[in-house]
Order: C-alpha cells, then structure tokens, then sequence
C-alpha cells in the first residue's frame, strides 16, 4: 500500500482516538442538558477543578494555602502525606457531589422558570467562579497527573503494523493512553445507557427530561434529580478531567476542552448520548484528515481551532437541530 | 425634591419623545458631557488615561454594539473578540496604504467593513436559534483570530507577526502611535463614544429598534405581525458589528498601538464584552456604559488594594478576580437580571417620590 495512504488511515485512527475524547466532554453537556435544560458551559471548568481536586488530593496539599499564606504570612504548601489514587478518586467523587449539591442549592434554585438564555450566562459566570476558585484553592501552577494509566506509544501495534508499507513506514502510532480513554468511554456510556433504563432514578431522569410537569405531578422531585444529573455529570468531568489531565498536564487550558466540545454538541444534537459519540468522531476525524490534507499543506495550519466549527456551522445550516436531535417544534 | 417631572411641560412632540424628558435628567446630562469634553482633558494624565478612561470609553463602544445584538435583538453572541481583530486589521491595513487620509475616516470605514463581515456571520442566525447560535458564533471568534494569525497579508509580512499602528494626526494632533498625549488619546475616544451612543441611542428607540425587541421577544410572532426577520437580524448583525469594529479600531490604533491578535482580541475579550452588558443591563444604553465602566474599574482596583495595599501576589488576585467577576454575574442574574441600568431606574423611581413615597 502506498504510504500517504497509510498515514492518512494513521491520521484517521489518531483523529477517532481524540474524538473518543471530546465525546467524553461532551457527554458531561448532553447529561444536564436532556434533564433540566440547561447548556452547562462550565462543564469544561469542572473537568479541570476535578482535574486539580484529584491532584492536589493525591498530592496531599493543603486547599487554599496561597491564599492563607497570602493572608496570614504563612509558608506552608502540603500535609505531607500523599494518598493513593483509589482513596482520591473517590474523595474526588464526593467534591464533585458536594459541587452538585452546592451547585443546586445556591444558583438552580434561584434562577428556576428563568430564560434558557439567563441559564446558559449563568453557568458562564459559574465557569469563571470556578476557574478562579480552583486555582485558588490548589495553585495555578501546572501539575502532572499519573493514577497509573499506561502512557506512550503502543510498540505492539507499531510493530505489528509496519510490514504494510515500504521502509520508510514504522507502523501505526498510537497513544496507550487513547487506547484507554476509548476503553473507559465505552464503559461510561455502557453503565450511563443501563442506569438510565434499568434504575429507578435512571427512569426519573428520563421522565424529568420528557416533562418536568408531569414528572413533578407523579411525585418525581426536581431537585433530587438535579442533584443527581449534576453529580452524574460531575463524574463525567472527572473522567475527562483524568484523561486530559493525563494526556497533557493539568493547567488551565484544559478548561478550553469545553470549547472543542461545543462543535460536537452542535453536531451530535444536544439531546442525544450517541449524539455526542457520533459527533466527537466525526469532528475527531474531520479536523485531523483536514489538517493533513488541506491545513497544513495549503492554509498554513493550526486549522484544527476553527475547522470544528465552521463544519458544525455548515451543518447546522442545512440541520438546525443536529444529527440525532429532537425535532425543534415552535409555537407562538 | 429636585427630580420631578411637574412643572415640565412639553408642547411639541419632538419634545415629548426626547431622551431625557425631565428637566434634571437633561441637565445632568449636559453637565457630564461638559465635564467630559472640557474638565477632564485638562487634568488627565497618562495613568488614568491608559488605566482607565481610554479602555472605559472603547470597550464603552463595542459594550453599545454587543448590547444592540444581544440586548435588543436578542442574538447571544460570543464572537465579539473577533470582530473587534476585523476592525483593528481593517484599520491597519488602511492606515498603511492610504497614510494620506485621515484617521477618523479610516475608523469609520474599518466599522463598515466590519458590518460586512458581521452580515456573513449572521447569516446562520436565520436558521438557529439561542444556544445553537451563541456556539456558531464562536466559529467566527475562532476563524477570524487564526485567520489574521495566518495570512500574511493581513498584518503587512511583518518578522513578528504582531501590527503597530504608525503615527497619524488629526488638525495637527497626534492622535495614534507611540508619541500620542494622553489627553489627544481620551479625546478622540471620547469623540468616537458620544457619537455612537447618539447614534445608537436613536436608533433603538426607532422602528428599528421596534422591530428588534419584537424579535427579541418572540421571532416567529414578530413575523406574523409584519417583521421582516432577515432584514431585522442581519441589520442587527451588521450595526452592532459597526460599533464593534470602531471600537476594536480605536483598541488597536489608539489604546495599546501594538497588537498580537490572540492575545488582544481572544475569546476572552468576547466573554469580557459580554459580562459588561448581563452586569450593565442587557437592552439599555446606560447599562453598556455601566457595564464598562465596572469591568474596567474592578481589576484596577483590585490590584491596587491587593497587590498595592497588602503586598500579595498578582496571580492569586487575578484568580480573586476571576471568583469575583463569576460570583456577580451569577448573583446579578438571580437578583437582578437587568443589571446596574434596572438599579439606576429603580433610584430614579424611588428620588421621584422623595420625601413622600405616599
């Protein structure tokens, strides 16, 4: 086979392989979307704050203390201890509930029956709060993030994969660390599909997202749901949060995942789980195979910013309410 | 006791469909834009002019802009940054083949260019609505800094890849450039600022901007009483993105005179302009200026009490910052959706009956 060929089919696992990526992002949308309608921008800003909470957790850092030494003329930085991975994940996971509860209790509550417009600005001010928060509380400084996934390249595969093309073809390069995050998407969407059909909350989720006035009048409450969604949607953030963060270091631009998902959303519909799988596959794919194809050769590169949108835009010209989205229906 | 309408009688139309109708609004009025015009030009100097009046007076501009889009017409939209860069390039690059004409004509030409773009990137609002358009807009954000990024010709095959804007005068005045007086500077902001926010003003409180709020309000009920959406949304596009290339003009040529486009115009200018106007006031002239000025004051006096008071460090106040900018605006959405300008009319309200509210 010719090698362009082959590396455009590199191209093309590498682009599936970040793709799995943004759909795990954009889950995190889709999950508070269908059930209290509320397009969550800080989704994006929990996986880092997850991100950070897990870090500094393992890490045993004392939360705020460039604040407290700020304030008190203290030097200290860390407990001393460090915990192992598990314990802190699961810490991780109560932060995230304690956030959802939070989350529910201070701003949800109080902006009820407002426009979706007013919501959306809101979890745009929350997405800030957060930002601010998190650096506060654990330090802006970048931090690596390691719970023991594999890394690197896979030579199995480079090795079992070169006799396709001339000599110049070393086989397939692919990240460990992909190969997991789709192994861990694909669990996520599994247990999330049976918790929503098997479950008795998973059944209240599903009838709050048909109707929040039927499901209250058959005694469904709104807010426990709320919590749960946001709790749900919290863990989401951590796994991408994980995944990201282990990939490239956790920082703030792992914040800026929230804005590569958005194409995805709009692709998939923002209505729809396989929606959002669908969607970070094909924006993975597409922007990766544009780079190499037109991007890079003829445009200068760096398309990958821009190119998820316009293909959403595009799209969505001919498709207002995406790919699998529910049919939008207005009335006066 | 002073803040009444009785006593003021209107005997024309015209005057009773002015701006300010009662007596004490007007003079207060042309007692700030006396203040504005011929007190502070006096006393300004460079740090007040760089720290907080030009940035106040330009962000003021595109606040008005964003606020036609987002706040009568009721288009969110996050591409802002990005059109403020189209203003900026379109001024450099007509600043440096045309050195003979004038600054203020460049600027006013670089808004029109900037409407053009913005009508391309309306266009989609006419098939998608609310958060589906917000994220749309992002494409603009996004193409348009990779694409002043990228494209050589745009800032001149410059080493760095950054613009300068080169000396230009105005009746003999420096008013851009490195030598630019801080008062020439305040000046011509200033001058830019009243002539947008007269315009805009009249235009909101027009058919326009009738036509507007009605879309606004309900699109498809506005088209069944006779609003033209297509023209309705693209003139929306197309006005507001005017005031946004003027004022990212004037943020290149006039305010920082050196620009690196992600940097200047990213998508955090965007969220920036729109935080202005949710805490100003979405749909109100005072509210943009309100807005502005909050968001231009409060990290400068953050940093001046933080840093300058208690000696910490500047990256934990910037986070402070962050914690504070995110915690209003959620707070301002619960407890007052319409921002600073519905604060300011409830005071007006409540001065009216001063002393005796019964």
């Amino acid at each position: 086979m010719p090698d362009q060929f082959l590396f455009a089919i590199e191209v093309i696992l590498n682009g599936l392989m970040t793709g799995v990526l943004y759909s795990l992002v954009a889950l995190g949308f889709v999950l508070i979307f269908k059930s209290s309608g509320i397009f969550n921008y800080a989704q994006g800003v929990f996986a880092l704050f997850a991100a950070l909470t897990l870090v500094g957790l393992q890490n045993g850092q004392i939360p705020f203390a460039p604040l407290i030494n700020a304030i008190f003329g203290t030097n200290i930085h860390k407990f001393g201890w460090e915990l192992p991975s598990i314990i802190a994940i699961i810490l991780t996971v109560g932060v995230m509930v304690l956030l959802a509860v939070i989350v529910e209790r201070y701003i949800l509550r109080h902006l009820v029956n407002q426009p979706d417009i007013i919501l959306f600005m809101a979890t745009i001010g929350l997405a800030f709060f957060m930002e601010g928060f998190g650096d506060i509380m654990w330090g802006a400084d970048i931090k690596t993030l390691d719970i023991g996934l594999p890394q690197g390249g896979s030579f199995w595969i480079e090795e079992n994969t070169a006799w396709m093309g001339s000599d110049g073809f070393y086989g397939f390069f692919i990240d460990k660390l992909d190969i997991a995050a789709a192994f861990v998407a694909v669990i996520l969407v599994v247990s999330l599909t049976l918790f929503s059909q098997y479950t008795k909350q998973g059944r209240a989720l599903r009838a709050v997202a048909d109707d929040h006035q039927a499901a209250l009048s058959v005694g469904i409450s709104l807010r426990y749901i709320w919590v749960l969604v946001w709790s749900i949607a919290g863990i989401v953030a951590l796994v991408a949060g994980i995944m990201w963060g282990s990939k490239s270091g956790v920082q703030f631009s792992l914040s800026l995942i929230a804005l590569k998902a958005l194409p995805v959303l709009m692709l998939g519909g923002f209505t729809s789980i396989p929606g959002a799988i669908v969607g970070g596959l094909i924006i993975g794919v597409g922007e990766k195979l544009f780079e190499f194809t037109i991007g890079a050769p003829f445009l200068g590169g760096a398309t990958e910013n821009w190119f998820a949108y316009v293909l959403a835009l595009l799209f969505l010209v001919f498709r207002p309410q995406g790919l699998f989205g529910d049919k939008i229906i207005e009335r006066v | 006791m002073i803040y009444r309408e009785s006593g003021d009688y209107s005997t024309t139309y015209a005057e009773d469909s002015q701006t300010f109708p009662i007596k004490f609004d007007r003079y207060r009025y042309y007692v700030v834009l006396f203040i504005a015009f011929a007190v502070i030009p006096l006393v300004i100097n460079d740090y007040w002019a760089s720290a907080v009046f030009v940035p106040f007076l330009i962000y003021a501009i595109a606040a008005i802009g964003l606020n036609i889009l987002t706040g009568y017409c009721g288009q969110v939209s996050l591409g802002t940054g990005g059109f403020m860069a189209v203003g900026a390039y379109s001024v450099y690059k007509l600043m440096t083949a045309f050195p003979d004409v004038s600054i203020a004509i460049h600027v006013v030409i670089a808004g029109f260019i900037t409407a053009g773009v913005g009508v391309i990137f309306g266009l989609p609002s006419l098939r998608i609505k609310g958060f589906y358009l917000a994220v749309a807009t992002l494409a603009a954000q996004f193409f348009l800094v990779w694409l002043f990024n990228r494209v050589p010709w745009f800032f001149n095959y410059s080493a760095s890849g950054m613009i300068n804007s080169p000396e230009r005068t105005i009746f003999g005045y420096i008013v851009t450039g490195p030598n630019t007086d801080a008062t020439a500077k305040y000046l011509i902001s200033l001058l830019f600022l009243t002539a947008c926010a007269i315009l805009a003003r009249n235009m909101t409180r027009g058919s326009l901007g009738r036509k507007w709020m009605a879309i606004r309000d309900m699109d498809i009920a506005a088209e069944i009483i006779g609003v033209d959406p297509l023209r309705a949304k693209l003139s929306a596009f197309a006005i507001s993105s005017f005031f946004i290339g003027i004022s990212g003009a004037l943020f290149f040529s006039v305010y920082l005179g050196a620009v690196e486009v992600g940097e200047a115009f990213g998508i955090q200018k965007s969220f920036l302009i729109l935080f202005m106007i949710i805490i100003g006031g979405l749909g109100s002239m005072f509210g943009s200026f309100a807005g502005a000025a909050f968001m231009v004051l409060m990290p400068v006096l953050l940093k001046n009490v933080l840093v300058g008071q208690f000696g910490w460090a500047t990256d934990l106040a910037a986070h402070l910052e962050f914690v504070i900018v995110g915690g209003l605006i959620i707070v301002f959405l619960i407890v007052e959706p319409h921002g600073l300008a519905q604060l300011w009319r409830l005071a007006k309200e409540k001065l009216r009956l001063w002393p005796f509210p019964h």
